[in-house]
């Protein structure tokens, strides 16, 4: 045994410390709680990886029978191979650095240990997502985790538009979950136990012509899970919102881990997906449509952090691409490299926004090279990985999923290479208007303390090297057999070229022709602010989907209920539910004499059914 | 009459629960009337010992099996079940209620008694074998909560939960009578074992036997609040006192559950075909009322009533399964359903104070920031009640989902699920004010949290907990005892 | 000659008569007797079904109905009263205080 248990245990303890007696501890103690558990368990994580090496074939480690139920046993077990090994690194190596940083953002805001305490939490349900060995705990990890982001979120529970965004967070997370438990119980159906190991034995078995329908619906189910949680069309609304949280979980959760673990159970699912081509297309569309799509939206932003949201969506739709096109290890490579850049992109942003006392607004930035060398030099180093400059490590993982995506169908890779180049646009766009030019800003901008810059320092290494030195696809080899996409020169010199194309752009319209962005804009007036906007799809779900249904209800009921249900219906406002909810309520008059009558109609009906079934015989 | 007319002491032991609620029972009205104007929670602490006294005689009767006074009374592994777990409510309801009652300035004597009666009924219910004794059961469990619905004299509210009680259920068990005398004119007989075999011969005429069913179903579906008959619960639990609110979302359905399990499984088991869909829409209307209705509440009993509606609807999905899976997971649910819906009002009845002036949902606003250790048991509670993993709510769902899909219920229990993420909406508000609005003047001279409460908090929570993380520790034995009547 | 299907006949009749005394009547009171006519319709079910099956079951059961009606009513009233004390009416039609 190697105790992988004490992997998710030490940050659960550090929750239960901090969140119990954290009001009565110094702020030094909480510190030393919170970041001291999380390094705890990235030890441990070395040590038992150092203990398992190579690894080659899965390690279970089963603690007891969670719930046996007929023929179906569900262990609480812990599972560790490649993949799991490549997340929990990430997952605890990146959280450590952030936990650090936040201890220096988070220095000045109330609620300190409230924060921590919820920041371990999340580890913990991170973790045991990751180490699940089932998909019964996987999906425990899974709620945790959306769970922990939506209280994050609500962080600064004052502002009005944090607790929105916490709700709306939540809320488009059930749609997610609620696909998820379907699968589930599919899969159960289907092959009688929800293991991964048995699952996908079963699932290789099995004779193509006979299981092929529902392993693809089975799929299909899943994506929808993995398209909540990791913000892709159409329930990708709720991620740009979400920066209503404080910075560091914008990029602990928001970027490097929860929203790619949509990505981790699509490749956990691998021989599931491999099964169901219909079910591969849809993840690689998704994954392309989400990718461009976002990736425009980021073109014309001016929040800071709104960019680089939007640019998560878009990156988390390559990793979909990567898996829909069968190269599951490039997915994962680019959950890695993203890991690195972005975590560092939005640490750097928050250093960014905390050197100009909260500001956001890339407009109201400017020449902050020389006040925060630091930062600028990192979120440099950030940006050219994330344009897939080589040799940073962006250029490896794209370059990987493009490949893949070529030998699936060429013209998905020429879309790569265009969201490749507006990627590069849209994020030198914000280092160009953040750090040259004039500040055009009121505060007085300084450098972040150590406890900030070291581990963006770190970050900064890891993407500088990250994907040179971790050939993530080569390592998953014997999890993730990796198919198609020889590596061919010319396709990985057109996709650098593009990336290239795109700082050059952004150089030329924000350094040099700084009149071309506005002319642009009034020229295709239409077009930017149909961006601005993000295609209007909040509005386009409010018209569509919570506004009619509210009319359409409150006018039926209007003509066909009295008056008391109108009112109540515009008291509860909103959605079909409460209207619904507005009616069903009403049988519960409180008059004595029409519940009389509901019990007499209820009799009736119930010896109608009695009656009609009984005739059916 | 021949000798073997007197019982023997085997039966008299398997009723050892009953007689002992009742004697120590009637023990508490008398020390009521010669303790005078002293304090009573000694009293409480009399009867928390005589529901323990109960339930080691319960779980002790499990030992030996069997029949008793003429078939009347069973004691297996399932009465087992029921028996223990309407005897924990009590203890719980009791530990819930020591502290409101001497604050409302009506703690007496009783009170326990009448908590002592009403569990004898729900006791009885659980393992009574027969029709005449099931009614008996009903009957002693429900005259015992129309007075405890309305113990609060003085109090408006609680005169009209208490009216609206009785009447109703007077109302509604009339017909389950009705239905029982049918179903002897047409059996010839009261036992549940001898009217399966009667029926099971098909010479009954069908329409008979199946109008005697329906209005026995009209009588349990009004006690376990399931659609269409749960038009009184939401107005009977918000008027009540919350302790009372509390033992009557829990103990009566639980008991009424099991009865209605044992005599559909057991007596109208030949009649599945026309039983099987008449509970399939009554699960899914009492789900999609409870769910739907619970969202617009904005007083947290009344959400809670709405929402203990809707659990009750997810129980019927598993009775309507109509297998030992389904069994099992009736108990299960109803199990964990118990804790935390009493957990839940015993921090209602806590937040609630004297006179019940903070019942609102958003009274709960900044709690987080004031307290909390009631915080985090409300947290866990409510989480529960969800279905969020590591809970013994998840392992409820899963196990009642499980069921349906095992007897190819396959839309009724997707659309179980899709009314379980409904339900999520409306106890999030909840959280959301918990954790996300600022202290508000309800929160201003909040009560400490008093022992007997806070020992019934933690019970209610950790028990969710564990239910969640070891859901074998009940499910095994559920497991073993669901096979009824076969 | 008076059959089985007779008593049926008057239960029923009694049954329905009940039902709608619940249904129409705003006197609580009066809904209360209503109830009472339904469980007399039962009770003269049981006794005639006892007769019928030529056991003694029904007319035991009758009893246990009769008793168990009693302890109903008194609690019944028992509420009303208390009801009346605080409220000062009996009519079902002024209590709905708590509803929706």
């Amino acid at each position: 045994m190697h105790s992988l248990w004490l992997i998710p245990i030490f940050p659960l303890v550090g929750f239960l410390i901090n969140g119990m007696l954290g009001r009565r501890f110094s702020k030094t103690v909480i510190n030393t709680v919170a970041v001291g558990s999380v390094v705890l368990s990235f030890l441990w994580v070395l040590k038992a990886l150092s203990a398992l090496a190579p690894l080659n074939e899965t390690y279970v480690e089963h603690y007891f029978t969670w719930i046996s139920s007929g023929t179906l046993d569900i262990g609480f077990d812990f599972a560790i191979d490649r993949l799991t090994m490549v997340m929990l690194l990430v997952v605890t190596g990146i959280g450590s650095l952030i936990h650090v940083y936040a201890t220096g953002y988070m220095a000045h805001e109330g609620g300190y240990y409230r924060f921590f305490a919820y920041l371990n939490l999340f580890m913990f349900f991170m973790l045991t997502l990751v180490l699940a060995a089932n998909y019964v705990l996987l999906f425990v990890g899974w709620e945790g985790v959306g769970l922990c982001s939506y209280l994050l979120i609500g962080f600064y529970f004052l502002k009005k538009s944090a607790s929105d965004a916490g709700k709306k967070a939540f809320i488009v997370n059930r749609i997610g979950d609620f696909g998820f438990s379907l699968a589930m119980f599919l899969i159960v159906i289907s092959f009688g136990t929800l293991d991964f190991q048995k699952v996908f034995a079963k699932a290789s078995t099995i004779s193509p012509e006979v299981q092929y329908g529902s392993i693809t619906t089975i799929c299909l189910l899943l994506l929808v899970g993995a398209i909540g949680k990791s913000a892709q069309i159409p329930l990708y609304v709720w991620l740009p919102d979400a920066m209503e949280g404080p910075t560091p979980v914008s990029a602990l959760i928001h970027a490097a881990t929860m929203v790619t673990a949509g990505v981790y159970m699509i490749a956990r699912s691998a021989t599931l997906f491999e099964r169901a081509p219909i079910a591969m297309d849809v993840v690689a569309y998704i994954g392309l449509a989400t990718a461009v799509m976002a990736a425009t939206i980021g073109l014309v932003q001016n929040d800071i952090k709104k960019v680089y949201a939007y640019s998560t969506v878009s990156q988390l739709g390559y990793m979909f691409l990567g898996c829909g096109v069968g190269a599951f290890s490039a997915g994962i490579w680019h959950v890695v490299t993203h890991a690195f850049f972005k975590a560092l992109l939005f640490l750097g942003a928050g250093s960014v926004i905390h050197a100009c006392a909260g500001e956001q607004d890339m407009q109201k930035m400017g020449g902050l090279m020389k006040k925060i060398p630091i930062t600028f030099a990192v979120l440099f180093i950030a940006a050219m990985a994330i344009a897939g400059v080589p040799p940073l490590s962006g250029h490896y993982s794209k370059d990987a999923i493009l490949m893949a995506a070529h030998a699936r169908a060429p013209w998905m890779y020429w879309v790569g290479v265009v969201t490749a180049g507006m990627t590069a646009f849209y994020v030198f766009r914000s280092i160009f208007l953040t750090f040259f030019g004039e500040y055009r800003g009121k505060a007085h901008p300084h450098e972040s303390p150590a406890v900030m810059w070291v581990p963006l320092a770190v970050l900064a290494v890891l993407s500088l090297i990250g994907g040179y030195a971790f050939n993530i696809p080569e390592f998953l080899s014997p999890v993730l057999p990796m198919h198609g996409g020889v590596h061919d020169e010319s396709l990985a010199t057109i996709a650098t070229a593009a990336g290239l194309a795109g700082i050059l752009l952004a150089a030329i319209c924000y350094l040099f022709v700084p009149s071309i962005p506005g002319a642009l804009a009034s020229a295709f007036a239409p077009i930017y602010q149909t961006l601005y906007d993000k295609y209007y799809v909040d509005e386009l779900y409010n018209v569509s989907i919570v506004k009619p249904i509210a009319n359409g209800s409150r006018e039926i009921l209007w003509k066909g209920a009295d008056v008391g249900v109108f009112d109540a219906l515009v008291n509860g406002a909103g959605t079909t539910s409460m209207a619904l909810g507005g009616l069903l309520r009403k049988m519960q008059s409180g008059n004595l004499r029409t519940y009389a009558s509901w019990v007499l109609i209820g009799i009736l009906l119930v010896m109608g059914g009695f009656a009609v079934y009984g005739g059916a015989k | 009459m021949p000798a073997n007319f007197m019982p023997s002491a085997a039966e008299y032991f398997r009723f050892a629960p009953e007689i002992i609620l009742t004697i120590v029972g009637t023990l508490v009205m008398i020390l009521e009337a010669m303790t005078g104007d002293r304090d009573k929670s000694s009293l409480g602490y009399v009867s928390l010992l005589g529901l323990a006294a109960a339930m080691a005689a319960a779980v002790a009767a499990n030992n030996d099996p069997g029949l008793a006074f003429q078939s009347m009374i069973i004691v297996d592994g399932f009465a087992t079940f029921f028996r223990v777990l309407v005897l924990g409510v009590g203890m719980l309801t009791i530990l819930v209620s020591t502290n409101y009652l001497s604050e409302a300035k009506a703690n007496s004597g009783d009170f326990y008694a009448l908590i002592l009666f009403s569990v004898v009924g729900q006791s009885l219910m659980a393992c009574a074998n027969e029709l005449i004794m099931i009614f008996i059961g009903i009957e002693i469990s429900s005259i015992a909560s129309y007075i405890l619905a309305g113990y609060l004299r003085d109090d408006r509210r609680n005169n009209e939960s208490a009216l609206k009680y009785f009447l109703m259920g007077s109302f509604a068990t009339a017909f389950l009578l009705y239905g029982v005398a049918w179903i002897y004119g047409l059996t010839g007989s009261t036992n549940l074992g001898e009217i399966r075999t009667v029926l099971s011969h098909g010479t009954a005429p069908t329409a008979m036997v199946g109008i005697s069913a329906a209005l026995m179903l009209v009588g349990l579906a009004f006690k376990v609040s399931a659609a269409p008959f749960q038009v009184w619960a939401p107005d009977v639990y918000q008027g009540s006192s919350a302790p009372i609110s509390a033992f009557m979302s829990a103990g009566p359905k639980a008991a009424a559950f099991a009865v209605m399990v044992r005599v559909f499984y057991t007596s109208f088991d030949s009649i599945s075909n026309q039983w099987e869909p008449v509970f399939w829409i009554m699960s899914l209307a009492t789900m999609v009322i409870g769910n739907f209705a619970a969202l617009q509440q904005r007083n947290i009993k009344r959400m809670l009533a709405y929402s203990s509606i809707a659990h009750a609807g997810y129980v019927m999905v598993a009775v309507t399964s109509h297998s030992a899976v389904g069994t099992a997971a009736v108990m299960f649910y109803l199990a964990s359903y118990c804790l935390m819906n009493i957990g839940a009002f015993a921090v209602v009845t806590w937040m609630a104070r004297d006179g019940e002036k903070f019942v609102e949902v958003d009274d709960f606003s900044g709690l987080a920031q004031k307290q909390p250790f009631v915080t985090a048991i409300l947290t866990v509670l409510i989480l529960s009640l969800v279905g969020v993993p590591l809970t013994g709510g998840f392992f409820g769902k899963f196990l009642v989902f499980k069921a349906a899909i095992d007897s190819h219920l396959m839309w009724l229990a997707i659309l179980g699920l899709l009314n379980s993420a409904v339900a999520a909406y409306y106890y999030l508000r909840v959280l959301v004010v918990m954790y996300f609005r600022e202290p508000g003047a309800s929160t201003v001279n909040l009560p400490p949290v008093a022992g007997t409460l806070r020992v019934a908090m933690l019970v209610t929570t950790l028990g969710t907990i564990a239910l969640g993380i070891f859901p074998g520790l009940i499910l095994g034995f559920a497991t073993q005892s669901s096979t009824l009547g076969k | 000659m008076i059959t089985i299907n007779h008593y049926m006949a008057v239960s029923a009749a009694l049954l329905l008569i009940g039902t709608v005394g619940v249904m129409t009547r705003r006197n609580i009171v009066v809904i209360l007797m209503s109830i009472e006519l339904i469980l007399n319709a039962v009770n003269v079910n049981l006794i005639a079904f006892s007769k019928y099956h030529n056991q003694v079951t029904g007319q035991v059961f009758a009893i246990f109905v009769i008793a168990v009606a009693v302890a109903e009513a008194a609690v019944g009233l028992g509420v009303l009263i208390a009801m009346f004390r605080n409220k000062g009416t009996v009519q079902a039609d002024e209590v709905d205080l708590l509803k929706w």
